[in-house]
């Protein structure tokens, strides 16, 4: 049965956009219950603390306030904050709800208060008291590993949390036979994931069913069920997760927070439905936080620039305690390190770190942008130190096209790809050489422009159950309603992709339906089937692939009633304009009929059950490898140390594309995630562990006005790993993009001698280069020479 | 001690007592139930509540109420009956649907107020001036790209309305 392509492939407009577009759409806080009481935190100022005392009496007594919890209240009524992550000899680093008589990191909770009202729950917060006995904090993650630090999580003698290591090919003759080896001491900071909607949770509770129903502005709706319940010690079928509107996620809602399951247990004790909704400071301070990884590197080289070996030692900052996944998140920066390079040896060693500060976990990329950003930092050195073009570098170490399924020395198989040929495009689209041309016009008048490039291969659609560490599956059930219309219910609840349009569009071609005919549903555990979420790059080519093969299920289905009730044989039918019709007699059902038909249930072939109704739990073979190639060309300004991207240049492949306007909208996105880690974003932690960029003021986030116009294009690999060919490219643009534009500043800066500049490259820090001491103004350097251009 | 305020919000009269402190944004949300505008960051940084205080785009989460008493107001809502719009979707909702001028949709009500609001100054702003006048507006999903051409296309189909 073939299937006409009318959607997939086009640019349709989102199905979600004319709800948002004017104001109808409901996040957590739009949301009205009867009688809601608000919740709000007391927090701790301090990032290591004993708590000797929390006196929330004048708290309680105060206008409006109903409930007033401490730790010790809720202590053995509600489990530990959970971690998926397992690691061999990992130490425990169990968090509670609310502290009970330790605070690890700025902004822990030690109380909980109830109020009838926003504004008197904040009031109230102000009259608890807490006496806290200040503790050392363990800030720097060195010195937290060093003998003698303060221990945070006592029995243990120190505050390596663990231990990982990853090796293949031989490293030993590698080295032994390179001509050179480069090092280089590279940093990937800490970053805030900083959604637009900060979190939010309501919850409600009706005793005589005995139901508990929680709204949360989470990616993962199903987990969060299944957790909620451990952690309340309730039966999980007593449940319910709904997720409305989702603004934004990028890997901080993809976690189970304290505040989930203490709103649950709030509405359990008061019968009333209590709400609370984070405030950016507390999204600064208690949401995950993304990267914060010190990679020492060291590559063999031979004079020709083929890459023999590549070792790093990663110090992983983890914070105070493990969010959901957050002691693996490192572990995918060892297995993506070789990049899309044919490296034959690699070594990987991280140590995990506790410091006092939030915990880090995934952050859009999630271990991935760590590898690609200082494997491409890498290949510039390797390029600088032998005196040849980046370019040239990367092409030699790239894998042939045919030598696909390419194995790599971590262990993953590359499922296709095509290197040369995205290279080769953004060089063409970006005009390479004739901006290699004007660069050495601008440095002989003392200009500083660079070009940047970054050639990337991420890891995505995660993933085989057998490399996850709780199911990398994903659910779909596709239902045709007896009127013919079609309803898919989708594990992978999206907050901001657009699956609502990507799976009608699937859905309306398989079925040969109009996508208006098609409703995606999904975040309502108690409609959907159980599901997995949207991260990773996953929700097309798993949660997608999914529902394809429902839709196959159910085409098999009405192709046997259809042929049936028309004497045709059914695999000689087709789907197209709401009609099933044979090929080669032209005699056709009504799509409409035929759906009757399984309903009334008096035509269909003997032996056949009435309905239409598919489920799939798809599980994928393997992960998909996305690629791509970026160009960028920055100007620095020799005065200020100002850096302005002038030209933006990306070529992406992540396979078939469902929705290429989609597909355009999320690298855009990533790109300007990416140009947040390049030139703007730190959190920055004080030496007391205080969170000194703990607002919007002191951490900047790309504005309209900070970047260029970007120009995208795309080659098409498809996938061998799924039936439509999809990749998946939620991830891919802040991945690609960030090494693209620090080797730009680099490439700047490098008549002036500078070999490296560590992310942001904020102005102060590229000031403090051009005025180095020993530095040459840019007005003396003279043109560099390079090589075979 | 609670303050009577007269308000017009898209265009009905609202008469309402409320609390001196009461913010504007929790006015027109948890008062109105009109909660299109939405809440980011409580210090006037990001922009997603973005309202039109008499004309004027104005951040609704660092106004209080009682500072809107006597005033005009439109939120996201009202915007469809805003002059240009003539009780369908205003050509700047129409451009950002068009052009995927949002993904998550939460920056996506202030972003449209601060768009109308350029356009009303500026009917063909270059790329640059779509850029400084949308500075104050932060969206962390479509890079602004798609942004910029939502509000070039909504200009375009302004200024053709007008002739």
């Amino acid at each position: 049965m073939a299937t006409a392509t009318r959607y997939i492939g086009k640019p349709l407009k989102r199905k979600e956009d004319p709800r948002l577009i004017q104001g109808l759409g409901h996040y957590v806080d739009d949301l009205r219950l009867p009688e809601t009481h608000y919740a709000a935190f007391v927090r701790s100022p301090y990032a290591h603390a004993k708590v000797r005392s929390v006196d929330v009496s004048k708290a309680r007594t105060a206008p409006g306030v109903v409930l007033a919890l401490t730790g010790a209240d809720v202590k053995g009524a509600i489990g530990f904050v959970p971690c998926a992550a397992q690691i061999p000899d990992m130490k425990s680093a169990p968090r509670p709800v609310l502290a009970v008589d330790r605070v690890r990191f700025v902004g822990e909770a030690v109380a909980v208060i109830v109020a009838t009202d926003r504004y008197a729950v904040r009031d109230a917060v102000d009259l608890v008291e807490v006496d806290y006995e200040p503790l050392t904090p363990v800030v720097d993650p060195e010195k937290a590993m060093a003998k003698g630090a303060p221990v945070l999580h006592e029995p243990y003698k120190d505050n390596v949390a663990y231990r990982w290591e990853l090796e293949g090919g031989d490293l030993k003759k590698a080295f032994k036979q390179a001509d050179k080896v480069i090092r280089q001491r590279i940093i990937n900071q800490r970053l805030i994931p900083m959604a637009m909607e900060p979190r939010g949770v309501m919850a409600d509770y009706k005793p005589g069913e005995k139901q508990l129903t929680v709204w949360s502005s989470t990616q993962i709706p199903h987990l969060l069920k299944t957790q909620i319940a451990v952690m309340l010690r309730v039966p999980e079928h007593s449940v319910r997760v709904i997720t409305p509107e989702v603004g934004g996620g990028f890997g901080s809602k993809m976690n189970v927070y304290p505040e989930e399951a203490l709103c649950g247990y709030l509405a359990m004790q008061l019968g009333k439905p209590v709400k609370w909704i984070e405030s950016r400071r507390e999204n600064f301070q208690t949401t995950i936080h993304g990267r914060d990884q010190i990679d020492d590197l060291e590559i063999a080289v031979k004079r020709d620039g083929t890459v023999l070996g590549l070792r790093c030692k990663v110090i992983a900052d983890l914070g105070a305690y493990y969010q959901l996944l957050t002691p693996l998140i490192p572990t995918l920066t060892g297995l993506m390190m070789c990049g899309c390079y044919k490296i034959p040896a690699a070594r990987m060693e991280i140590t995990g770190v506790l410091t006092n500060k939030m915990s880090t976990d995934a952050y859009r990329g999630a271990g991935r942008p760590e590898a690609t950003y200082f494997v491409e930092r890498m290949m510039d050195l390797v390029a600088a130190e032998l005196k040849m073009d980046p370019v040239e570098v990367r092409r030699k170490n790239f894998p042939q096209p045919e030598e696909f399924p390419y194995a790599t020395p971590t262990g993953l198989i590359y499922d296709s790809a095509n290197y040369q040929r995205s290279l080769d495009l953004v060089l063409k689209n970006s005009g390479y050489t004739k901006l290699r041309k004007e660069q050495a016009q601008l440095r002989k008048k003392g200009k500083l422009m660079g070009i940047g490039l970054s050639t990337y291969v991420e890891i995505c659609a995660m993933g085989p159950s057998s490399a996850m560490p709780a199911g990398g599956w994903e659910s779909a059930t596709v239902r045709v309603e007896p009127t013919g219309n079609v309803t898919v219910l989708t594990g992978s609840s999206p907050h901001g992709q657009g699956q609502e349009t990507t799976f009608a569009q699937i859905a309306a071609d398989m079925l040969g339906l109009e996508p208006d005919e098609v409703q995606v549903v999904h975040g309502d555990t108690a409609a959907v089937p159980y599901g997995i979420g949207t991260f990773g790059s996953r929700a097309t080519a798993v949660g997608g692939t999914a529902v394809y093969k429902c839709l196959e299920k159910l085409r098999s289905k009405l192709g046997q009633i259809a042929g049936h009730i028309l004497g045709e044989d059914p695999g000689k039918l087709v789907f197209r304009d709401k009609k099933i019709l044979s090929k080669s007699s032209k005699k056709s059902l009504n799509f409409v009929e035929a759906v009757g038909a399984a309903y009334v249930a008096k035509t269909l072939p003997p032996g056949m059950e009435p309905g239409l109704e598919a489920v799939t739990f798809f599980e994928p073979t393997n992960f998909t490898f996305p690629f791509g190639a970026h160009v960028c060309v920055v100007e620095v300004d020799s005065e200020t140390g100002d850096v302005k991207v002038v030209k933006y240049v990306a070529v992406d492949d992540c396979g078939n594309v469902i929705n290429p306007m989609l597909v355009d909208g999320q690298i855009h996105g990533g790109i300007v995630q990416a140009i947040g880690q390049a030139l703007l974003e730190e959190a920055v932690y004080d030496e007391n562990g205080q969170l000194i960029t703990g607002e919007l003021m002191d951490y900047a986030i790309p504005r309209a006005a900070d970047i260029p116009w970007m120009e995208l294009s795309r080659t098409v690999t498809p996938s061998p790993v799924n039936p439509m060919g999809v990749k998946g490219v939620g991830e891919a643009g802040t991945i690609g993009a960030t090494p693209a534009l620090i080797n730009a500043v680099v490439d700047a800066l490098s008549p002036l001698g500078v070999r490296h500049v560590d992310l942001p490259a904020k102005r102060e820090r590229i000031w403090q280069l051009l005025h180095k001491p020993s530095g040459r103004s840019p007005a003396q350097v003279a043109p560099k020479k390079r090589r075979a251009r | 001690m609670a303050v009577d305020i007269q308000v017009r919000i898209n265009g009905k009269p609202h008469d309402n007592k409320v609390e001196p402190r009461l913010l504007l944004v929790h006015y027109l949300r948890d008062t109105l139930g009109l909660t299109g505008t939405h809440v980011g960051c409580e210090t006037t940084l990001c922009g997603a509540c973005t309202v039109f205080v008499d004309s004027k785009a104005v951040k609704s989460c660092t106004m209080l109420a009682v500072q809107a008493d006597g005033a005009e107001v439109t939120t996201i809502e009202g915007l469809a009956s805003a002059p240009e719009a003539g009780g369908k979707l205003h050509p700047v909702q129409e451009g950002f649907w068009e052009k995927h001028g949002l993904q998550c949709g939460y920056c996506t009500p202030g972003m449209i107020l601060a768009s109308v609001e350029l356009l009303r100054r500026n009917a063909e702003p270059s790329e640059a001036e779509i850029r400084r006048a949308l500075a104050g507006n932060l969206c962390r999903c479509t890079g602004y790209q798609n942004i910029i051409e939502a509000v070039r296309y909504a200009g375009k189909k302004m200024k053709g309305r007008k002739r």
